[in-house]
């Protein structure tokens, strides 16, 4: 299967601790991945290279095998790579139409349109991207209003908006009440096929209902990569976890 | 066309979007109301044309520092700069190269904007505290260039002996300030049109999303540096505008144009009029002018103390109140389509 995002050899030092180290990893194209780890594990600091907030102190990360090593956080999502936060970041006093316009708008290079409104076009895309996202019954409405499941499936919609290669989903369900959640598991798990999508989550339940393949991350580095079910079965994984859960406790 | 079409349909559902993307920029008759009562003062107050025509340019050069503070988000305490940038132009243009109003009209704008465009490169790092210091920065540097450079602005005396030509050769500028009041009036609305026009575009959208949050908006592919100068030299254009307005009505430039406390007014102006709806400017230097005109009646000497407790009480209590009422008719037009689905 070809490759959609590939990290090679990717590291990131903060002074003298290794926050990612070495870490190649590849996602293919169309792949249920899971990015799993105890806290601090460097799952975050990981994000953050790929999306280019931070710049690595070495390695390479590749989208569809072109270098966006050195390109900003925007030019990568308009070259394929999208993502959504573990915390809400939306733009709270306009609607939810008008956010996935302005996305849906960007994505087009429209950007800087200054003698035209969002035609029609868009209008009904939006509306598609509403409707999957169970999004048409608020749009009209302020984001900074609504219930916070809706948010959350906001976060996914602006994300989709991009037409993204690859999907990195930041702990989508996090915080979700009970009632709301299953609507976000529905979306997330009728993507289409044609995205890749990276889970970076700490539920298992999702991440095992979820994943075809998961890389588990510990102390900044590849701990163990292979299919689901080998890591559900893996002792290692599980004692990582028990150990984890033995701390909290 | 909304009852048709409600939850389930698939495929071609009647677009709610469409509905909602397109009732932000409706005109609603509340704002045209507002620009018929502008007008009629034209007609009805014949005796205070020269207090308005400080309102029309006070309120254009507030609508400046909305155009980048309520819609892109940057704090500015210094747009004086380019109110100053726009005065001397405007000043200099009437006294050595042509007295035409809308010659120096159209140069102080492309001065403003040339300075605008470089200054925002400074702008657009950091943080809010950052954008103020850099932007009192340059407005200091401006008023002390301007203070230095005497041979040019006259410094401390001011630039004097502008005279002006006829406005569109026929109409004398008078000393009710008709003719002024007309011409400041104008420009603040074909000003505001383009301006209404602008924050609805697609260009619009991205700075409100930018304001909103600009971690998402890179999130989606929005280049926030570029948006932002183009925002802000924008917003200096019409700082300069409102500075060539000014130099040109009062037929006269003093380094006071320059100083802080214009800045600050501006500011205050628009934080009693309420940020990120356009109306803002101009109801706020409505307000101030008046406040201004009516509290130097009674105490000319401590005028400040009581713009000061006005700003403190518009701030803390009354101005959500006392701008509910416009602001709900007028910015939240997305209201009623949402009723209307529901």
């Amino acid at each position: 299967m070809s490759v959609a995002l590939e990290t090679v050899d990717l590291q990131k030092r903060f002074g003298g601790i290794v926050a990612t180290d070495t870490v190649s990893l590849r996602i293919d194209v169309g792949a249920r991945h899971a990015l799993i780890g105890p806290n601090g594990a460097g799952k975050t600091t990981f994000v953050n290279l790929l999306t280019g907030v931070l710049p690595p102190s070495a390695g390479r990360v590749l989208l569809d095998r072109r270098d966006i090593t050195r390109e900003t956080p925007e030019r990568r999502v308009r070259l394929g790579l999208a993502r959504t936060f573990q915390i809400n970041q939306l733009f709270l006093t306009l609607s939810p139409a008008e956010a996935i316009a302005i996305a849906i708008n960007e994505r087009d290079r429209r950007g800087w349109s200054l003698f035209e409104r969002f035609g029609r076009s868009i209008a009904s895309e939006v509306d598609e991207v509403a409707e999957r996202f169970r999004l048409r019954d608020v749009i009209a409405e302020r984001v900074g209003t609504l219930p916070y499941g809706k948010q959350r499936l906001l976060e996914l919609a602006l994300a989709f908006a991009c037409r993204p290669r690859v999907l990195l989903l930041d702990e989508p369900a996090a915080g979700v009440p009970e009632a709301e959640r299953k609507d976000i598991l529905d979306a997330v798990s009728s993507l289409p096929q044609s995205v890749a999508v990276l889970l970076i989550e700490h539920d298992m339940d999702l991440v095992f209902s979820f994943a075809q393949r998961i890389t588990v991350m510990v102390a900044g580095a590849v701990f163990r990569d292979g299919p689901a079910s080998d890591i559900a079965r893996d002792p290692a994984v599980q004692a990582v976890y028990l150990g984890e859960a033995a701390d909290d406790a | 066309m909304k009852a048709d079409h409600d939850n389930t349909t698939q495929g071609h559902a009647g677009s709610r979007a469409a509905e909602v993307l397109g009732a932000r920029s409706r005109w609603h008759w509340i704002e045209v109301a507002f620009w018929l009562a502008a007008w009629s003062t034209v007609w009805l107050l014949p005796g205070r044309h020269l207090m308005l025509n400080e309102v029309a340019i006070l309120a254009l050069f507030a609508l400046s520092l909305d155009l980048i503070l309520g819609y892109a988000g940057i704090v500015s305490l210094g747009q004086a700069a380019f109110l100053g940038v726009g005065a001397y132009t405007a000043g200099l243009v009437a006294k050595h190269v042509h007295p035409d109003p809308f010659v120096g009209l159209a140069v102080a704008a492309a001065i403003s904007a040339t300075a605008g465009l470089i200054t925002s490169l400074l702008v657009l790092r950091g943080n809010d505290l950052t954008r103020i210091m850099v932007t009192l920065g340059v407005a200091m540097l401006c008023f002390e260039a301007a203070n230095k450079a005497s041979w040019l602005t006259g410094g401390a005396d001011g630039l004097q002996g502008i005279v002006m030509g006829p406005l569109l050769g026929q109409f004398r500028f008078d000393l009710a300030g008709k003719t002024a009041y007309i011409y400041s009036l104008s420009t603040l609305f074909v000003l505001f049109l383009v301006a209404r026009w602008l924050v609805h575009t697609p260009f619009g959208a991205s700075l409100i999303a930018i304001r909103d949050n600009p971690q998402r908006a890179t999130a989606i592919g929005i280049p926030l540096k570029p948006r932002l100068m183009v925002a802000y030299t924008i917003a200096a254009t019409y700082a300069g505008i409102a500075g060539a307005l000014l130099a040109q009505t009062a037929q006269f430039v003093s380094l006071d144009i320059l100083d802080i406390h214009r800045s600050a007014d501006v500011l205050l102006v628009l934080v009693i009029g309420g940020t990120g709806y356009l109306y803002g400017g101009i109801i706020g230097a409505l307000v101030f002018t008046i406040a201004k005109d009516v509290i130097s009646g009674w105490t000319p000497e401590y005028w400040h103390f009581w713009i000061g407790l006005l700003l403190v009480v518009f701030v803390l209590i009354g101005r959500e109140r006392l701008a509910a009422w416009p602001r709900r008719l007028i910015a939240g037009r997305t209201r009623p389509v949402a009723e209307g689905a529901s």
